[in-house]
């Protein structure tokens, strides 16, 4: 009715008055991209009989779909595979098994008893009680909005991985003349797309003084087709009244603010904007997990449990990765714990706390338990800042446990130490980079 | 085409002025320059259906607005258009603004407005985030939050199902009068008609010398704004403005209908009629005015920054027959131009009425529409309605859940829109925190396929606003 405020979910309004509370699954999987396929293969593998992997889009892979170039597989599978052919041995491993796919899924709620509302077109709306429940909805691309970009809002800016599902799944071309801001991995692999697809990519500008992807996709899909790089630069104005015309570039100073003077005009029509990702985390906070801030994601124990015993996170939804291999193998140990929670419930266990201290963005997990560690315990954090020679340093109640060295630590390649259990303390772990110098 | 009354202009004034006159027997039309309606100050503004006490009285901006906004609840209710009565605050800081406060007081009095007087704590009790340097506030309990484009939507859809005629991309070139009737050339057509109701807005000026009329002068006066995203919705639950300055009525905190937030307008002079452009210093200045009234806002949750024009004809709007006879104008319907709408509408009908026109009431007259709106139903009633048709199971905008269903009916209502604009405009499917990074795609085909056009005639926006520029390995 007219007198209610527009735009909230119904959920909240019709809960069904005969709850069913018995358990119709034993795991429930919220997303069938990379994450969510290698978790309920995995929670399979260990035990779990009842398992559903629920999908909000028409097919299950997620964003490998449209992630058309090569390059992924490298580590998990030893060669090089395309997005879609990687997300296809998943898939066609679950074909195998009699985990129930439910695809055009969206999922509305998630209740910290592990009840989930969803609604498809088959089926209407369904409720799901799950022994335990798998968050792997990945994230979504930050808009242009969150950037503030002054100017004009003309037709032509668009989201790297938008501009990427049209040219790739919906076969349309997005413009002719193209600026790329933000050195992200998609943005990256968008130039290279758009000259193979007759387009010229005018400049990439990047607002730090370093670039936020991989090293091999700044070769392959810049330096190989001359895309200039500006460095410490953004753009300061929009042109354009109905489609984008030109953009002002400026350089920034060392607080990332535009300098004055350093204004250049660029003719395009069109600008893809690759400028982060966030974790898409809405449905982990209608369940009530506890979020952190520095990933943006659930604060996660050693196995990828959530604060809330029996939902697990994996995937871009608890950290965004670079390279899918990682998704997979930290979405196995989700996989594989969430089996176990739903055939033994929970256990009480002491645990401690890690900490990204200096020169260090954020670390994941936030939190293990002796108990469950194995003969290491992985742990993964970005760096602030491109650093040489620089030494990661673990301590624990102050004293120093364990050092790994690197030559080179860059943001835009995650890093992950492995720390033999034996020289755990049970005490909390503090992680910082010493020595070396900033590049 | 003849028609008795032909109205230029299809923002807020000009269909609300198209949905009284179809409760008539005499013909009208509504001819509209973009590729949709609201596409110019009705687009992009504060979304307030003001209380109506900041008019000096004996204005027709008092007239219309205390009258407008006791219309605009009742067509809400009869429309489906979703909107929300909050209240709204005017909050003073320092001696000078409880003064102004006062003086408000006395306006709403004036103008027949519930208002009331309420202390800095009963404001803090009421809005915690409010800083507390509040010393006491206005409190008009009628102010209300509404979607201005549904507004514009449900009353010129309504128009139509009553007989007007609504001709969409139909910018006017000329007008010139033969035998005391107009002829418009419009669109590549002409149109005839008795009587034209300029609500040409920021063009209004333009429309009224095409056919004669002499001394009026639009001014466009751009405000920018913040939007928040949902997570911030729930900082202020009433409309929050600061005492009224000479540049308008300062900066407004706000929740939208929609459940975000947003913080504006200023008030700058624009270089052009079109130029909704948004600047660096601008929003700066909106920032610092926004965290006096409410310091907690989280300024990284910002999703989309937008700027509006108003159509300022001087101190006052325009409504009145011209000096080119049987030509009326309704013209410089700045703020408050959204809450005035529907009262200018019923003036337009006396006006017309005292013009000579002969005013005879339908006797079938539809007053009454309803939305399908997934989100707000049981969860009983979602489930229902998918069985009966898959469509709306299949949840195409993720952050505002709207499912294709509810597009392929925007798609087939009167006046339907034919860009994807014109879908968030009516649904918000696309306007929450991915700002459509998900879901434009899946509108755009749904678009193409529903209406039978390849995906590159499907408009951003208005006309000219491509998206895309054809296939991929096309010449």
């Amino acid at each position: 009715m007219p007198d209610k405020p527009y735009g909230q979910h119904g959920v909240s309004q019709g809960i069904r008055k005969e709850r069913t509370m018995e358990r119709n699954y034993d795991v429930a999987v919220i997303g069938a991209g990379p994450a969510g396929l290698a978790a309920a293969l995995e929670a399979r593998k260990n035990g779990a009989e009842r398992i559903v992997v629920l999908e909000r889009d028409f097919e299950a892979g997620g964003i490998l779909n449209q992630c058309i170039h090569n390059g992924f597989g490298l580590h998990y599978f030893k060669e090089e595979l395309t997005g879609p052919e990687y997300a296809e041995r998943f898939i066609s491993e679950l074909r195998g098994t009699d985990i129930e796919l439910k695809l055009n899924t969206m999922v509305l709620s998630i209740s910290r008893e592990k009840h989930i509302v969803a609604v498809n077109p088959q089926e209407g709306v369904l409720e799901i009680d799950a022994g335990a429940v798998v968050l792997a909805m990945g994230c979504r691309e930050r808009p242009r909005g969150s950037l503030g970009i002054p100017g004009t809002r003309p037709a032509g800016i668009f989201t790297a991985g938008t501009a990427q599902r049209y040219v790739n799944m919906e076969g349309c071309m997005v413009g002719k003349k193209v600026l790329i801001l933000g050195s992200g991995d998609i943005g990256l692999i968008m130039a290279r797309r758009m000259v193979l697809e007759g387009a010229q990519v005018v400049a990439c500008v990047e607002l730090m003084p370093y670039s936020a992807g991989l090293r091999r996709n700044i070769v392959q899909c810049l330096d190989d087709f001359d895309i200039p790089l500006y460095l410490s630069s953004t753009i300061t104005e929009i042109r354009g009244r109905r489609r984008v015309e030109s953009v002002v570039i400026s350089r920034v100073d060392k607080d990332r603010k535009p300098i004055p003077g350093t204004e250049k005009e660029i003719e395009c029509d069109t600008v893809l904007l690759s400028v982060g990702l966030i974790p898409e985390n809405e449905l982990s906070k209608n369940a009530g997990v506890e979020m952190d801030m520095r990933t943006k994601g659930p604060i996660v124990y050693e196995n990828m449990e959530t604060s809330v015993p029996g939902i697990f996170a994996c995937g871009n939804v608890a950290q965004v990765h670079d390279l899918v291999d990682f998704v997979t193998m930290e979405s196995i140990r989700a996989g594989k714990a969430a089996a176990e929670y739903a055939a033994h419930g929970e256990t009480e266990m002491p645990y401690f706390e890690l900490y990204a201290s200096r020169g260090l963005n954020y670390i994941l997990p936030q939190r293990a338990r002796m108990d469950n560690v194995g003969q290491f315990l992985e742990v993964f954090f970005r760096v602030n800042d491109i650093y040489k020679d620089i030494s990661i340093v673990v301590k624990s109640n102050g004293g120093e446990i364990a050092r790994f060295k690197r030559d080179y630590a860059v943001p835009g390649e995650m890093e992950k130490i492995r720390i033999p259990k034996k020289l755990l303390t049970g005490n909390e772990i503090e992680v910082s980079l010493k020595g070396g110098e900033q590049a | 085409m003849q028609y008795d009354v032909i109205i230029i202009g299809g923002g807020i004034t000009g269909c609300a002025a198209a949905y009284e006159f179809s409760k008539y027997e005499f013909k009208t039309a509504l001819l509209e320059k973009e590729n949709d309606i609201a596409c110019g100050s009705t687009k992009a503004n504060s979304a307030i259906i003001h209380a109506g006490y900041d008019p000096e009285p004996g204005t027709l901006m008092a007239k219309y607005n205390a009258r407008g906004n006791e219309l605009a609840h009742r067509l809400a209710r009869k429309l489906d258009i979703p909107f929300r009565e909050t209240g709204s605050l005017v909050l003073a800081f320092s001696e000078e603004e409880v003064r102004e406060v006062h003086k408000l007081y006395e306006n709403g009095v004036a103008n027949g407005v519930p208002v009331e007087i309420i202390s800095g704590e009963e404001v803090l009790r009421r809005e915690p985030n409010i800083s507390d340097r509040v010393r006491c506030a206005l409190w008009a309990p009628t102010g209300a939050v509404i979607s201005p484009w549904e507004f514009a939507a449900a009353l010129i859809e309504t128009a139509v199902m009553n007989g007007v005629d609504c001709y969409l991309s139909s910018g006017v070139k000329r007008i010139s009068k033969q035998d005391g009737m107009f002829e418009i050339t419009a669109g590549g057509e002409k149109y005839r008609a008795k009587y034209i109701v300029n609500a040409a807005g920021l063009f209004a000026d333009k429309v009224y010398e095409m056919a004669g009329g002499t001394g009026m002068a639009i001014t466009p006066v751009r405000g920018e704004y913040f939007l928040f995203d949902k997570t911030m919705g729930g900082i202020v639950s009433t409309v929050v403005f600061q005492c009224p300055t000479k540049l308008g009525k300062g900066v407004v905190v706000a929740p939208t209908i929609h459940g975000n937030l947003y913080a504006g307008p200023d008030s700058k002079t624009a270089a052009a009629r079109d130029d909704t452009s948004t600047h660096a210093d601008e929003l700066s200045y909106i920032r610092e005015m926004a965290v006096k009234s409410v310091p907690t806002i989280d300024f990284s949750q910002n999703i989309r920054n937008f700027a509006g024009l108003r159509a300022v004809a001087g101190n006052d709007f325009i409504v009145e027959e011209s000096n080119v006879r049987n030509f009326i104008n309704a013209a410089g319907i700045k703020s408050p131009g959204l809450s005035s709408a529907p009262a200018i509408a019923e003036d337009l009908v006396r006006i017309l009425e005292n013009c000579g026109l002969t005013l005879r009431r339908k006797v079938e007259f539809r007053g009454e529409r309803r939305v399908l709106r997934m989100n707000e139903m049981s969860l009983e009633a979602q489930d229902a309605l998918i069985k009966e048709n898959p469509a709306y199971g299949r949840v195409v905008c993720r952050c505002q859940t709207i499912t294709e269903g509810e597009i392929i009916d925007i798609l087939k209502r009167p006046v339907a829109p034919r860009s994807i604009d014109g879908i968030k405009r009516r649904c918000a499917a696309g306007m929450g925190r991915c700002q459509g990074g998900f879901c434009e795609p899946r509108i755009h085909d749904i678009m193409a396929r529903t209406l039978g056009v390849p995906m590159k005639e499907i408009m951003q926006d208005t006309a000219g606003s491509y998206i895309v520029t054809g296939e991929t390995k096309e010449d």
